[in-house]
């Protein structure tokens, strides 16, 4: 395969890349004029569905079917949330996107507003990326002054008023509904639906959540046409009727265990082992890796034998992960130990779970326990049995949750006793410790 | 016609908007649940009502959803299929339960709710017996600054958020919330803002373990040695269903009973703690009567004998000398006797009707935090706070025409017109002393002064016949509510050893034989009066019986 051209970070080297004027000199908002001036609302949600974009919040749902579930003939306000809560641990490719190009972030919102008929977009930004909340505010003020936003964009009658809203440090806050309380003013507690947000959402209005990098790509999509998005990436499975393809490039993150910790541009379907190979440097230290999380940590563990397992919408399902999640890969390598990566993910969840469904918020904080006991040397056998049973029953796959945050909690818990079985076996047996004394900060 | 089939078993729901609970309750399938609540918003997040649901499609096949769903979340319809006794519904169930003890406490033998704790029942039904965890329990503070009536022993919290719900969407003022997070999660005031409304009691019942408890009971019974008898809150018009809770002659609580009819669910503090005087030392325990300058504690077949040939005399005298006035805490069929006796002596003698004590507007709830009242309305505490206007004046309308208002038997009291006046009140000391002085000077001229009444007071002093009254919860009968809505009371508790009953006491000044048996009474008075003919047959039920419209 030749060597592919990034599209989404191909600005981010440049001089002033965050700027507008950088930006238009390097064709942006170009699209937007287009799908203003030649193309209806209808057209620009068609081409979005065409092209088989799929979100890249995690979920990876057809971005073009949800803004189609929006209610026909809405009188308004129509909302759009722009998920920048960027929380899932190892990932941080919307950081980068948001500080070195936001104008491509924006034209993007600019466009699935337009499209979607929204009168008003909000960026739920993560509260700790400071630096992106300067750069997208210093932009939309561009904007602004550009008559690119507010009253009769460039001259054709489209309004919209982008809102940046920074978050308090939740993770939570990145499930749409949770997002949309948080957004609300109220706890990030994730909504039972239905009512999905498309029907009522934020303020109890119709609501579209889209993720930062999902519309950087619309950007490019109305920019380039729905057929350029086919040209990249893995077409649908013709066996399995129910798969809708993995077609655009994707930022993959990779970090842990590898000599050059970095975000990549590459076309959907690239396996674990090319990216730290190629891309990542290779394994720290000379050192064979001992697995990976594909794509956030709550998508589960693989092991080093299954890192030829291609990173798209398919590929992590058939080796047990819970999915591509948001394709950040994290290497541990064969010196760590399962059970400190088992703590470290816990110890996450049980920090970070809302505390509003039972299974979840008791869970997640059961399961924290027994890893900090494992870890000090006094697990037991059936400890696995336990975790392997709380893993499997809690989250919305098995019904027991309003939200997703419990799969994620239970699926590395389970991949590892599925996966990596003889070392905790042989850990609890030996009654080994941690050897790392750290136990960083105080859970509360 | 909607067929809902509960674990293979069709139910009937009509047309009804019910949800899976609700359906399969109709059914005789109890669903446990701990968030759900039939008053407050659905929020689906205790977990504890999973069951399998599916869906019968008209050829008869089966598909069931794959996953477990929230009872009270999933809405039942035509076809729904549930399934509540399945290994996979009542593993999930089971699941749930040893969740929330992970961090539960066993402090039952020392926890005001055990006997009726939620918890305790599902653990008993549907969980098991151990707790497979080791690991050191969370164990939050106790917080007793939740409210003046109100303390949270936070470390038997499940979290289930229907004292937050409650706080938010009843009451209005949204005083609690959950703060912290995960199994960290605590229920808790913002610093300086207490429960403190009038509707704070409440959570106390919303909450299904020990966690939110009133101070006020705090300790004080072991509920399985609670006796409970259903009545009515006597302390405004709206006339709340209610537990009247007691043991050993002493009322240690009441609680709200659910009634569509009459207010819901809830009851409202100035109700639900205003019972300290049912047990007050200072009550009048037996009949005074005045001798010389003294009254004196005289039996009750000599202060019967004596008042009723008083009154007689009286009355054969001069029929319109002699007045009763009938107090609004009388009930129905208490009411309908004075009247009957006082028409009876003569059929000139005046009934008027009792204190109504008003105080302030109707209290709306739910109220914002500035305390204004919002709509829709969910709660009303009345001004009028007594539980019988409506029934005495219907009385006293049957048996004179018209009503007499009180303030008119004080003018008449007062320009001489009576030699006997029949004084009925029983009010609880909260309101106030409902006889001022100026006013008792105007009564004191009245030769043959009866008072009878609950606690000593200037009226009570200047009586010839003093007769004690009893409470609410030591006699039967009914009240009728501000919206005509007739519900039973039952005694809980008896008056004092030398007290007999209201009831009792116009029933021997009658010379009538026997006890006062109320559902006789009710019968008799519906025969005679045809406001109260819907209550022909005595029986009353749970609900009570809406006399108007």
């Amino acid at each position: 395969m030749p060597d592919f051209e990034p599209v989404l970070l191909r600005r981010i080297e440049k001089k002033a890349s965050p700027w507008l004027d950088a930006y238009r000199t390097d064709g942006g908002y170009r699209a937007l004029e287009k799908a203003l001036s030649s193309m209806t609302p209808a057209q620009v949600v068609d081409e979005v569905k065409n092209s088989g974009l799929r979100g890249r919040g995690g979920a990876g749902f057809p971005t073009g079917v949800k803004w189609t579930f929006l209610p026909k003939d809405h009188p308004g306000p129509i909302y759009l949330c722009v998920n920048a809560d960027e929380s899932e641990p190892c990932t941080f490719n919307n950081r980068i996107l948001m500080e070195e190009d936001p104008h491509q972030v924006l034209e993007g919102i600019l466009l699935a507003s337009y499209a979607t008929k929204a009168s008003t977009a909000y960026i739920y930004l993560r509260y700790e990326y400071g630096k992106s909340l300067r750069h997208l505010q210093k932009a939309i003020d561009e904007l602004h002054a550009a008559n690119l936003l507010g009253q009769n964009i460039l001259g054709k009658g489209f309004n919209l008023d982008v809102y940046l809203h920074r978050g308090a440090g939740a993770y939570i806050c990145g499930e749409e509904t949770g997002l949309i309380e948080s957004l609300e003013g109220k706890r990030g507690w994730p909504r039972i639906k239905p009512p999905f947000p498309a029907v009522e959402g934020a303020f109890r209005k119709p609501t579209v959540v889209n993720n930062i990098e999902t519309l950087a790509c619309v950007t490019h999509v109305i920019d380039r046409g729905a057929d350029w998005l086919k040209t990249i990436g893995i077409a649908p499975d013709p066996k399995n009727p129910r798969d809708a393809g993995s077609y655009g490039p994707k930022l993959y993150c990779i970090s842990g265990h590898v000599d050059k910790p970095c975000c990549v541009e590459l076309p959907l379907g690239i396996s674990v082992r090319e990216l730290v190979d190629k891309h990542g440097g290779g394994v720290w230290k000379g050192r064979k890796a001992k697995g990976c999380i594909p794509g956030g940590i709550s998508m589960g563990i693989m092991t080093e034998k299954e890192f030829d397992t291609p990173l798209d919408f398919n590929g992590p399902g058939k080796v047990g992960c819970l999915g591509l999640g948001t394709a950040a890969v994290t290497i541990f390598d064969e010196q760590t130990s399962i059970v400190d990566v088992l703590y470290n993910i816990c110890r996450f969840f049980a920090h970070e779970s809302c505390g509003q469904c039972t299974p979840c918020r008791e869970g997640t904080g059961w399961m924290y326990k027994i890893m900090e006991r494992m870890r000090r040397g006094q697990g037991r056998l059936e400890d696995l049995q336990i975790l392997d049973e709380v893993g499997k029953s809690i989250g919305i796959m098995p019904g027991t949750t309003i939200c997703g945050l419990a799969d994620g909690a239970g699926w590395p818990v389970k991949n590892a006793i599925a996966k990596f079985r003889g070392e905790l076996e042989d850990w609890i047996r030996k009654g080994k410790k941690s050897e790392h004394r750290t136990r960083v900060g105080r859970m509360t | 016609m909607a067929i809902v089939y509960v674990n293979d078993k069709p139910v009937d729901i009509g047309g009804e908007r019910l949800n899976v609970i609700q359906a399969a309750g109709r059914a005789g399938v109890f669903i446990p649940h701990y968030c759900w609540h039939p008053a407050l918003s659905v929020v689906a997040s205790c977990r504890m009502c999973l069951v399998e649901v599916g869906e019968k499609k008209p050829d008869g096949a089966v598909a069931m959803q794959p996953r477990v769903v929230p009872g009270c979340q999933t809405p039942a319809k035509d076809g729904t299929v549930i399934v509540t006794n399945s290994a996979k519904a009542q593993g999930a169930q089971q699941q749930t339960l040893e969740s929330l003890l992970l961090n539960h406490p066993l402090d039952c033998p020392v926890c005001d709710k055990a006997g009726e704790c939620l918890l305790q029942d599902f653990s008993y039904r549907y969980g098991k017996a151990t707790s497979r965890m080791i690991d050191e329990k969370n164990q939050p503070p106790n917080k007793d600054y939740i409210g003046e009536h109100i303390t949270l022993f936070a470390d038997r919290c499940i979290l289930c958020s229907r004292c937050v719900r409650f706080t938010r969407e009843v009451s209005g003022a949204a005083e609690l919330q959950v703060v912290s997070r995960g199994h960290h999660s605590e229920i808790d005031i913002f610093p300086g803002e207490p429960l403190n409304n009038k509707l704070a009691g409440n959570v106390v019942d919303l909450c299904p373990v020990g966690a939110l408890c009133s101070k006020d009971f705090l300790y004080k019974q072991r509920v399985w040695f609670l006796k409970s008898k259903n009545s009515v809150c006597p302390l405004c018009s709206t006339g709340c269903s209610i537990h009247v809770d007691a043991n050993k002659d002493i009322v240690y609580r009441l609680r709200p009973r659910e009634n569509p009819q009459a207010q819901g669910h809830f009851m409202c503090d100035e109700g639900r703690f205003d019972i300290g005087y049912i047990n007050a030392r200072d009550r009048l325990k037996g009949p005074l009567v005045r001798q010389g300058v003294r009254q004196v504690a005289v039996s009750w077949e000599s202060v019967i004998f004596g008042l009723r040939n008083d009154l007689l005399d009286a009355a054969r005298r001069e029929g319109k000398s002699v007045a009763a006035v009938v107090s609004p805490y009388l009930t129905c069929e208490e009411a309908y006797l004075l009247a009957k006796f006082t028409k009876g002596m003569s059929p000139e003698a005046r009934l008027y009707l009792g204190w109504v004590p008003v105080q302030g507007e109707d209290d709306t709830y739910p109220k914002d935090r500035q305390g204004r009242p919002l709509q829709p309305v969910k709660f009303t505490i009345r001004a009028e706070k007594c539980p019988n206007r409506r029934g005495v004046e219907e009385i006293l309308k049957h048996f004179q025409g018209e009503v007499l208002y009180f303030d008119r038997a004080l003018e008449a009291a007062g320009a001489g017109e009576f030699y006997a006046l029949y004084l009925t009140g029983g009010y609880p000391p909260r309101l106030g002393e409902w006889l001022p002085a100026t006013v008792v000077a105007k009564l004191a001229k009245v030769p043959l002064l009866i008072v009878q009444d609950m606690f000593p007071s200037a009226a009570q002093r200047a009586a010839k016949y003093v007769l004690p009254a009893s409470s609410f919860a030591e006699k039967d009968g009914c009240f009728v509510n501000h919206a005509g809505l007739a519900q039973a009371i039952h005694w809980a508790v008896r008056p004092g050893s030398l007290a007999r009953t209201d009831g009792q006491i116009f029933l021997d000044l009658m010379e009538r034989r026997g006890l006062v048996h109320a559902e006789t009474l009710r019968k008799e008075l519906a025969m005679e009066a045809p406001f109260f003919a819907p209550l022909r047959d005595g029986v009353l039920g749970d609900l009570g019986i809406r006399l108007a419209v």
